[in-house]
């Protein structure tokens, strides 16, 4: 049997839609799960479920070998014998005790002299050093973060449960954490879920995601297959970002980054450096579809391509146009008609540099 | 003034709230995480001396501690004397009769614990047992205080189930309380006013203790 996670289960809660997830992946050794979705599709009950905090009514959760829940057969394995680390949405830091305590507490089976070199070694790792014995409530929301994440992975646990792990941080902060995020799951070869709605979170992060709405997954797949190839409405509706493309940085001026794909080049606002490996995603409304031909805009990015696909939306439509690569442009049915536009149509799609946004991927 | 008196008062309350602390956990750590729908039937059982007559009360418990029922029998049985009139029936009385004095500051302590601390303890390994007293109890602290110096308090001036458990024996069962009964009905005002205003003292002492401790967790007040 390979190795996988199998999440198949029911919960509802009075008054509410019932949560439905059917999620079944291979897990290897640092496989990150992104649950992505908006608030209230129950994506962090599904993360709770998982971590033993959460009954569903029916199903069955089972994670490697071991099955942490089966309402048939009446397997319900309490969250402290599950071996995970779960870090929730505001850390929930044990304000009685120092960071050196928030991160020991769990490892109270250890003998005292492990325990303290256990520590030494978490606290190193998160750079958390000449913090040890300050309170929670004295540390900068970055560094609770890392307290957080420290006390969570102190105890060696075999799965990782993340609920909008960068969420509570300012924008600067979240940016270099999400990065440092990514390098220390593949570092640490932790199986992980994390639950976000920020899908620059689901494409740095993400090894699989599964996309929740109201409730239901709506599709399960490499994340930025999902982002470009959403599997129906609600799914593109949900990710909100049509394009996603890989690329890389070509030229870098003053934050104006140049990127290639597919032999292109696309202009955004990214500071990172050449070389970077980049997806690059723009949402189908920045898309500005011009008759081939046209005058000067103000829009940096200008790309020659044909319509290769037009699908209607209410009064919108969504032309999807080869320029080189498949772009989305969500225009009104007047804007089509007014440009004639028919499949194999040569058309001009202008972006204005900062709706190109470029999220750097890992080489792997 | 009764030494012996004061002295039996404040070992009888200060064992209550002893004995109020370790009981008082178990039942209000039950009251306050229990799902169970049926749970408002208990909290009002505890809840029951804070409107009872203390003569209601004292009479039940005189019943079911006598020598006509099992659990007096058994009593008897076991030490060789009848609970009643005695300083462990005395001792039994109050600490039923403080019960909703411990257990509801108790329990509103514990309500205040995020139950996100509480869930992130279990994830970490640590049983409920554990996280109970490496967790909830220190972020409790104020309110165990409170519920324990209130049943303290409480006990001191009790009187009526005193009466009607314990009786009136000097040394045993004779409380500050009955003391000063005692010299009114003899009409000795001065000595009932020295030993009232010691009560006085020290349950206004006691109450201070509690609200400068904390305003927050219990209050004879509604929450602001």
């Amino acid at each position: 049997m390979a190795a996988e996670m199998i999440i198949d289960m029911t919960k509802t809660f009075a008054g509410r839609t019932p949560i439905q997830a059917r999620i079944r992946y291979a897990v290897e050794a640092s496989t990150v799960l992104i649950l992505f979705g908006p608030s209230g599709s129950g994506k962090t009950t599904v993360l709770r479920s998982v971590a033993g905090l959460e009954w569903p009514e029916d199903g069955i959760i089972q994670f490697l070998s071991r099955t942490w829940l089966n309402t048939r057969s009446g397997v319900r394995v309490s969250p402290q014998d599950r071996q995970i680390g779960y870090m929730p949405q505001d850390y929930a830091l044990f304000p009685t005790y120092s960071v050196a305590g928030n991160i020991g507490y769990g490892l109270g089976a250890l003998p005292s002299h492990d325990r303290s070199k256990r520590i030494a070694e978490v606290v190193e790792l998160f750079q958390l050093q000449g913090f040890e014995t300050a309170k929670p409530r004295e540390l900068s929301g970055g560094q609770q973060q890392r307290v957080a994440l420290a006390r969570a992975i102190a105890p060696r646990p075999q799965l990782l449960l993340l609920d909008e792990p960068l969420s509570a941080l300012d924008a600067p902060t979240r940016f270099q954490l999400r990065a440092e995020l990514r390098t220390l799951l593949k570092q640490l070869a932790l199986p992980s879920i994390i639950v976000t709605h920020d899908w620059a979170e689901a494409l740095t992060l993400g090894d699989v995601m599964a996309v929740m709405g109201e409730g239901q997954v709506h599709q399960v797949g490499k994340p930025h297959e999902v982002f470009s190839r959403p599997a129906d409405a609600d799914v593109a509706r949900i990710v909100g970002v049509e394009t996603v493309v890989q690329g890389r940085v070509i030229e870098n001026a003053n934050g104006l980054a140049t990127v290639a794909v597919n032999g292109v080049k696309l202009k955004g606002l990214s500071s990172d450096a050449i070389g970077t490996a980049v997806y690059v995603c723009i949402r189908a409304e920045d898309v500005v579809v011009e008759q081939a031909g046209s005058g000067m805009t103000s829009a940096r990015n200008h790309l020659m391509g044909r319509v290769s696909e037009i699908a209607p939306q209410g009064v919108m439509v969504q032309v999807t146009i080869d320029c080189g690569f498949p772009l989305t442009a969500t225009i009104t049915r007047g804007a089509m008609e007014d440009l004639c536009l028919v499949p194999g149509a040569s058309v001009i799609a202008a972006i204005k540099a900062g709706a190109v946004h470029l999220v750097p991927r890992s080489a792997g | 003034m009764n030494w012996t008196a004061i002295w039996l008062t404040f070992k009888l309350a200060s064992l209550t709230a002893g004995i109020l602390l370790v009981v008082g956990l178990p039942i209000a750590y039950w009251l306050t995480f229990s799902k169970w729908r049926w749970k408002f039937i208990v909290e009002s059982v505890v809840a029951l001396p804070l409107v009872l007559p203390p003569t209601v009360l004292g009479f039940y418990i005189l019943v079911a501690i006598g020598p006509h029922s099992p659990v007096g029998r058994l009593y008897t049985d076991m030490v060789g004397h009848p609970l009643p009139f005695t300083f462990e029936g005395l001792l039994l009385a109050s600490v039923l009769y403080s019960l909703p004095f411990a257990v509801q500051p108790f329990a509103a302590a514990f309500d205040q614990v995020d139950r996100r601390l509480i869930e992130a303890s279990w994830t970490l390994g640590v049983s409920n047992v554990v996280t109970f007293f490496k967790l909830i109890v220190p972020l409790s602290l104020a309110g165990l205080l409170t519920g324990v110096v209130l049943s303290f308090a409480h006990t001191l001036g009790e009187f009526g189930v005193v009466l009607m458990v314990g009786g009136n024996i000097e040394g045993e069962t004779r409380t500050i309380s009955i003391d000063i009964y005692d010299e009114v009905q003899a009409l000795n005002y001065a000595g009932a006013a020295e030993t009232a205003l010691l009560l006085l003292a020290v349950s206004y002492g006691v109450l201070l203790l509690v609200y400068a401790m904390n305003r927050k967790v219990w209050a004879v007040w509604p929450q602001k």
